[in-house]
């Protein structure tokens, strides 16, 4: 592999070895000095056409924990903005000697036309494109799950067995698809649970039960994780649903849902909330909630990312 | 070479598969038959070997001028025309200024002329502007030099159900037709690529087949309803052919066209983010292919029709969502027809000549055309190689821009010749230079 693009095409020993490595960055962040020399001397620019100021900033400290220089490159307001072609702008970045390119963007593929274009030869790592896949935070939340479930005992582990229900905007989301293709190459087993407008077209062909009922697919299910998604507010507007308070008595992870969970149960969200909207203070707050620890856990993830890509022989790594 | 050279082509295959000799002077067919007698002053072609196909006609070419010149211009598009075997295009109308008056119609169709190289028909806008809004001067361009027959707001969808009611009853005035790009926009919006479980996962807004037959739906109950005839742009569904065949078997006059790329591509290769598959309509599933295919074995489906789209090349170095739809047609056209129908065993080369030539001349009112040889006819044939199976390349591209999807493809056949008014505008496969097409054409134009 020579760019991290998504999780569909992600080996299961490539994505354990993803996690592995990230377990030994972990270690480094429970040191007095939380620094690295591996990447002393690599450029990696965060390419961002579409604000996440908390993606960015949790694959600046990334870089800056394996000691690589950090360009941060916001397209909104600079040149990109007055039509300057993602072509120009990749071209721009490897006139600069960019090692490594972090790209978020708004066009689903745009990730991968930088990696095959030709225009740039670094790695690309896809920091989330449109509603394609966003991998690296697919691989914080299997990394998350793996700590939680199997308590230090984590190396080498893959999650077979393991009930996942993702609830929210399906239909909108990277992070669902991400999280299935990878949930699905580590073995386990995922629920769907939207209003059917949320829910992809031609989903059904893919390797995932849908249910539009979150009570009866808890019930029923008693899943090992729920992960709830944010809705966002534009939807309502595009008729996919009428209004929030519909959308929350439904489809919310309120304090009755939450109360009912096994005590065991991990809440997830890959942030940022809409507290009180796809869940509850009480839910995000709690102890089965691993909300902090996802955050934590992707400087892990893309520290691992960044170093498998940057450092020694790629091919051979991953 | 110029119009007053006669040309004996030796040993053609006719579409109907004898041989025959054709003889070629004063820019008309003058004898057909074996073992023509070879006159002094004559350039032979031996044409052993190769089919000989009436001039081709395009019902849809984009041609881009006036105002996207950087894209293709009459010129540059009317000479890919020719190294398709065309000698006929029809120009659509999303021009800028729009195709919406006599002047500009009839300054393309003076360009067209002025080229040589086909024949150019320009299409008029149903409504000003394409803006779906009011009628164009349908009356002023079928008045006009350039005698306007063929009406389509194309690149956009006529959808006010009312406005598309009165132009199909406005345009049979003039024994016009209008052809709808049925494209519902509310649920196109945005829309991307076909909708399926590919274009979610992909994360590409999905174009539903729905959006093109509830169009096609509606409208061939329109046409029924005021007793006017419709032509259907582009179909790509399977749904869309069910739709018509239905209309058809009620004595609806309803035609309907297929892009060779419609005929031959599939949503897969979408895959590659690869912006030069993105084209509007989008490439469909293989079931889709196959019905379109059985469609226009059966007769569903009349024509085929390019949708020869040129666009620059930064218009398709970018991002998916931020690249242009279209793809150049053209100069691929046919061996898309044969890798597709022919040698597939779905259609013959007679077939071929009725989807390529005759039925979109009819449809088109194109005066003066030949449909088959016979002695008298206009000169305006083209002679392809079938046998030939190649890769398909960039010096198999004759207009300006080069965004075909079929590059690096291996596709079937070759035009070899191809006349207009009787003069050569390919020559051994290779385009004949633009200063003696103009000259013939003058030649032409003087004697005509």
């Amino acid at each position: 592999m020579r760019h991290l693009l998504t999780t569909k095409h992600l080996s299961r020993d490539a994505a354990i070895q993803i996690l592995d490595v990230a377990e030994d960055m972990a270690d480094v962040a429970n040191r007095e000095v939380k620094k690295l020399p591996a990447l002393r001397g690599k450029t990696v620019v965060n390419l961002f056409f579409e604000d996440s100021t908390r993606t960015r900033i949790s694959f600046e400290a990334a870089a800056k924990r394996l000691s690589a220089d950090v360009i941060n490159f916001s397209a909104k307001g600079s040149s990109v903005s007055k039509g300057e072609s993602l072509k120009d702008t990749a071209q721009t970045l490897a006139a600069m000697g960019a090692d490594a390119v972090v790209i978020r963007h708004q066009s689903s593929g745009a990730p991968q036309v930088l990696a095959e274009s030709g225009w740039i030869d670094a790695p690309i790592v896809n920091a989330g494109d449109g509603t394609h896949e966003h991998p690296t935070q697919a691989l914080l939340d299997a990394f998350t799950m793996r700590r939680r479930l199997y308590n230090g005992q984590s190396r080498g582990r893959d999650l077979d067995g393991v009930g996942v229900v993702i609830v929210g905007d399906i239909l909108h989301s990277r992070v669902a698809r991400s999280n299935l293709w990878l949930l699905e190459t580590l073995g386990a087993h995922v629920t769907f649970v939207a209003p059917a407008t949320l829910v992809p077209l031609g989903a059904e062909t893919w390797p995932v039960a849908i249910s539009y009922d979150l009570d009866a697919t808890l019930a029923a299910e008693k899943p090992d994780v729920v992960m709830m998604l944010r809705i966002q507010s534009e939807r309502m507007n595009a008729a996919f649903f009428p209004n929030a308070r519909e959308y929350s008595r439904e489809w919310g992870l309120d304090d009755v849902r939450f109360a009912a969970l096994p005590t065991d149960t991990i809440v997830m969200h890959p942030g940022p909330m809409n507290r009180g909207l796809e869940i509850s203070a009480a839910a995000a707050d709690s102890a089965q909630s691993t909300v902090l620890e996802q955050v934590t856990n992707g400087v892990s993830i893309r520290m691992a990312a960044l170093y498998l890509l940057l450092s020694g022989d790629r091919e051979a790594l991953l | 070479m110029t119009v007053n050279t006669a040309y004996l082509i030796r040993g053609a295959t006719l579409p109907q598969g004898t041989r025959a000799d054709l003889l070629v002077q004063d820019a008309r067919i003058t004898a057909v038959g074996t073992n023509l007698d070879t006159g002094s002053g004559l350039t032979v072609i031996d044409a052993d070997g190769l089919i000989a196909l009436p001039g081709l006609v395009d019902l849809h070419t984009h041609l881009r001028e006036p105002g996207f010149e950087q894209s293709e211009t009459v010129l540059t598009g009317s000479r890919a025309a020719a190294a398709g075997g065309f000698t006929s295009v029809f120009a659509m109308a999303n021009t800028l200024p729009v195709s919406d008056t006599a002047g500009v119609v009839e300054q393309v169709q003076a360009l067209g002329d002025a080229a040589g190289y086909a024949t150019v028909r320009p299409i008029g806008a149903v409504t000003v502007g394409l803006a779906g809004e009011r009628l164009s001067e349908i009356g002023a361009m079928a008045h006009s030099r350039a005698q306007v027959r063929v009406f389509s707001d194309d690149g956009k969808c006529v959808h006010d159900s009312l406005l598309m009611r009165r132009a199909l009853e406005y345009v049979r005035t003039f024994d016009g037709v209008v052809a709808q790009h049925a494209q519902d926009p509310r649920l196109t919006e945005n829309a991307q690529m076909n909708e399926g479980a590919l274009s979610s996962e992909l994360g590409l807004k999905g174009w539903p087949a729905v959006a093109e037959e509830s169009i096609i739906a509606r409208d061939v109950l329109l046409a029924e309803h005021v007793g006017s005839r419709l032509h259907v742009c582009h179909v790509s569904t399977a749904g869309s052919v069910e739709v018509i065949r239905w209309a058809k078997s009620r004595g609806i006059t309803v035609t309907a066209e297929a892009t060779p790329h419609h005929l031959l591509l599939t949503e897969d290769l979408i895959r590659s983010y690869d912006a030069r598959y993105k084209v509007n309509p989008p490439l469909r599933r293989d079931e889709d292919v196959r019905a379109l295919r059985e469609g226009l074995a059966d007769g569903t489906i009349d024509i085929i029709a390019t949708d020869h789209a040129p666009h620059p090349k930064e218009s398709k170095e970018a991002e998916w969502d931020a690249a242009s739809f279209g793809m150049v047609g053209l100069e691929s056209a046919l061996s898309v027809a044969q890798t597709a129908l022919i040698d597939t065993g779905l259609l013959t080369w007679n077939d071929i000549a009725r989807v390529l030539s005759q039925t979109p001349a009819d449809i088109g009112r194109l005066a003066d055309h030949s449909h088959c040889f016979e002695v008298g006819a206009p000169a305006n044939f083209t002679l392809v190689d079938p046998s030939t199976t190649s890769t398909f390349d960039l010096a198999r591209l004759a207009g300006k821009s080069t965004n075909s999807p079929y590059l690096g493809r291996t596709l079937s056949g070759r035009v070899e010749y191809t006349f207009h008014h009787g003069y050569p505008t390919v020559g051994a496969a290779a385009v004949r230079p633009a200063d003696e097409v103009a000259t013939a054409a003058a030649a032409w134009k003087a004697g005509n």
